[in-house]
């Protein structure tokens, strides 16, 4: 594999595992600034998934027969692989799911529908994602409970000073928020966060669904509750994710799908459910899928996430100063050594799909939208936000591309 | 610049940047509001009817979003003045599409429509013509 270790990264080398980059867009080099949103895939998760089906592909946990044998232990070493990413105690605590939405709703439906009720309150923040936000307003609403909003201070940063009020007004239940957010790229520091909602007897759920492709992810240090992550995000395949969860709390919990394979037996009269992590893993899995993911986190691993954050510090650090050049250019969210690789951004009124659409014509992919994140756009006074997003294969050629495709932009529209 | 001009014509950014029909019309006799999800665009649209209660005499627009969905609104208010509702109901969104005359991808289909799926709701709800059924961007429009 083309990969180094330590805490120094060769992008250009890592670039070459990446088949899509192999193509021309628009007759222009691609410049595939949208990782955040979903990253490519390297060769090596995509050939290993393709040998999987070849060879050892059969549904898993109930065969007798070989291929059954060897589609279980991709499988069960996957979540093997996931577990030791997130440091967690136990593999039984990994829980796949379609993605990081999945594991926020599994969450909320069935810690959050036994748990919650009036009196009690759920506590995100403004920054969150959809993903981490609607789950629970529906969950605390149908229950009974309060929804309640941490606030932004005017610099984009969590606003804390509200959280002895909040404790006081409050049954504090759930503290749910993001590890880096996806919408500006800032990296929280969620210490006083996770002890404060400990401190009322809240669990804390932590989104890291943009945080674990660019950082260590430890859920032992984070001393969080419940942890989401998607694998598409990290150089998986799309339709897997992972759900960890302290697993005093996953026993104590329903199940949140019903039918085959999370059962301990089934009777007229009663069923049972089954072990962790089965018992929330109704159907037949995402098998090659959840491999695939496997192989992910051994290509992460193998750049070094120590490596892939500094890189992306760089990177962001870089475009600040090349896009704060630009006339007209308006920039989002906090200083390069406190982001992940996301700048968000807007050129003096021109709407972000207009701006994405023509960089897209000089091959520049970026996402241009509210980013899944209303509550943020309507702090920021704006519709939708442009953003350029970095992962371990971003080149600094890729943000000249942006640079010089924001100047045309501004012609366009002149 | 002649790849950009294909994507963002003159006419368009004409429209986009003096939009006729902008405004808001104070007791209009239909109005709907209309937003599609993905981007955020919105827009506002109003209608007077002429003394026969069908002929649409005046429409304006008010709203925020990229030039595709601003400016084919604007030109939307130009292309129906004078015409009925019953008539602009099942006006063929490939009329629309000729007047903007750029190639749109789905997404930027969706933009371009927001317009006209809202007059057709604000008809509907003042007229009881049909629904745009299918159209681009309806689902997510409120029927209040
Ligand atoms: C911070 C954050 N949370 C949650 C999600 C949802 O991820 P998924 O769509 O894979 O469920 C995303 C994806 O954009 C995200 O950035």
């Amino acid at each position: 594999m083309a990969v180094t270790t330590g805490t120094t990264l060769d992008a250009r080398t890592l670039r070459a595992d990446f088949p899509i980059f192999e193509q021309l867009i628009h007759d222009k080099p691609l410049a595939y600034l949208d990782s955040a949103n979903s990253s490519q895939k390297p060769r090596q998760v995509i050939d290993a998934m393709s040998e999987f089906y070849e060879t050892s592909y059969a549904n898993v946990h109930r065969a007798v027969h070989v291929l059954g044998e060897r589609a279980t232990a991709g499988l069960e070493g996957a979540r093997e692989k996931v577990r030791a990413l997130l440091n967690a105690p136990d593999v039984r605590e990994i829980v796949f799911v379609r993605n990081a939405t999945e594991a926020l709703n599994l969450v909320a439906y069935s810690w959050g529908g036994n748990n919650l009720g009036p009196g009690d309150a759920v506590v995100v923040t403004e920054l969150e994602h959809h993903s981490n936000f609607v789950p629970w307003q529906y969950i605390a609403k149908r229950q009974g409970a309060d929804f309640v909003m941490v606030p932004l201070d005017e610099n984009n940063e969590l606003d804390l000073s509200g959280l002895d009020q909040i404790a006081r007004d409050f049954n504090v239940k759930v503290v749910a928020t993001n590890l880096v957010s996806n919408a500006l790229g800032t990296i929280h520091d969620l210490g006083p966060l996770t002890r404060w909602a400990h401190e009322q007897g809240a669990i804390f759920v932590c989104d890291a669904a943009q945080a674990a492709p660019h950082m260590r992810v430890d859920v032992q240090a984070l001393d969080c509750d419940f942890l989401a992550i998607s694998g598409h995000k990290m150089c998986g395949p799309s339709g897997i994710g992972a759900l960890w969860g302290r697993a005093s709390l996953l026993q104590a919990m329903e199940p949140f799908l019903l039918g085959g394979h999370m059962i301990n037996s089934v009777r007229y009269e009663k069923t049972t459910w089954g072990e962790l992590p089965h018992k929330f893993e109704a159907g037949t899995s995402p098998i090659v899928e959840a491999y695939g993911l496997g192989c992910a986190v051994d290509y992460i691993e193998a750049a070094g996430l120590d490596a892939i954050e500094a890189h992306e510090h760089e990177l962001v650090a870089y475009a600040l100063g090349r896009l704060s050049e630009i006339p007209g250019i308006t920039l989002y969210g906090p200083p390069a050594d406190r982001r992940a690789g996301v700048v968000s951004f807007n050129l003096a009124d021109i709407h972000p799909h207009d701006v994405a659409q023509i960089l897209d014509r000089q091959g520049v992919a970026i996402r241009a939208g509210h980013h899944c994140c209303q509550p943020l756009m309507h702090k920021l006074g704006v519709a939708a936000t442009n953003r350029a997003s970095f992962y371990l294969y971003t080149l600094p050629e890729e943000i000249d591309q942006l640079a010089d495709g924001l100047y045309t932009v501004r012609k366009v529209f002149a | 610049m002649n790849e950009f001009e294909q994507m963002y014509r003159e006419v368009i950014l004409d429209h986009y940047k003096n939009p006729r029909g902008h405004g808001v019309l104070e007791g209009a006799d239909a109005e709907a509001e209309g937003q599609n999800p993905l981007c955020g665009d919105e827009v506002s649209i109003y209608v007077a009817f002429a003394d026969d209660g069908e002929t649409i005499e005046e429409v304006k627009f008010f709203g925020r979003g990229c030039a595709i969905s601003q400016a084919a609104t604007s030109m939307l208010t130009e292309m129906v003045q004078g015409r009925t509702a019953t008539e602009v109901a099942s006006l063929d969104k490939d009329e629309l599409l000729d007047e903007i005359g750029i190639p749109l991808t789905p997404v930027r289909l969706k933009c371009a429509m927001l317009g006209l799926t809202t007059l057709k709701v604000a008809l509907h709800k003042a007229k009881g013509t049909p629904l745009p059924r299918g159209l681009a961007g309806f689902d997510e429009l409120e029927l209040t």
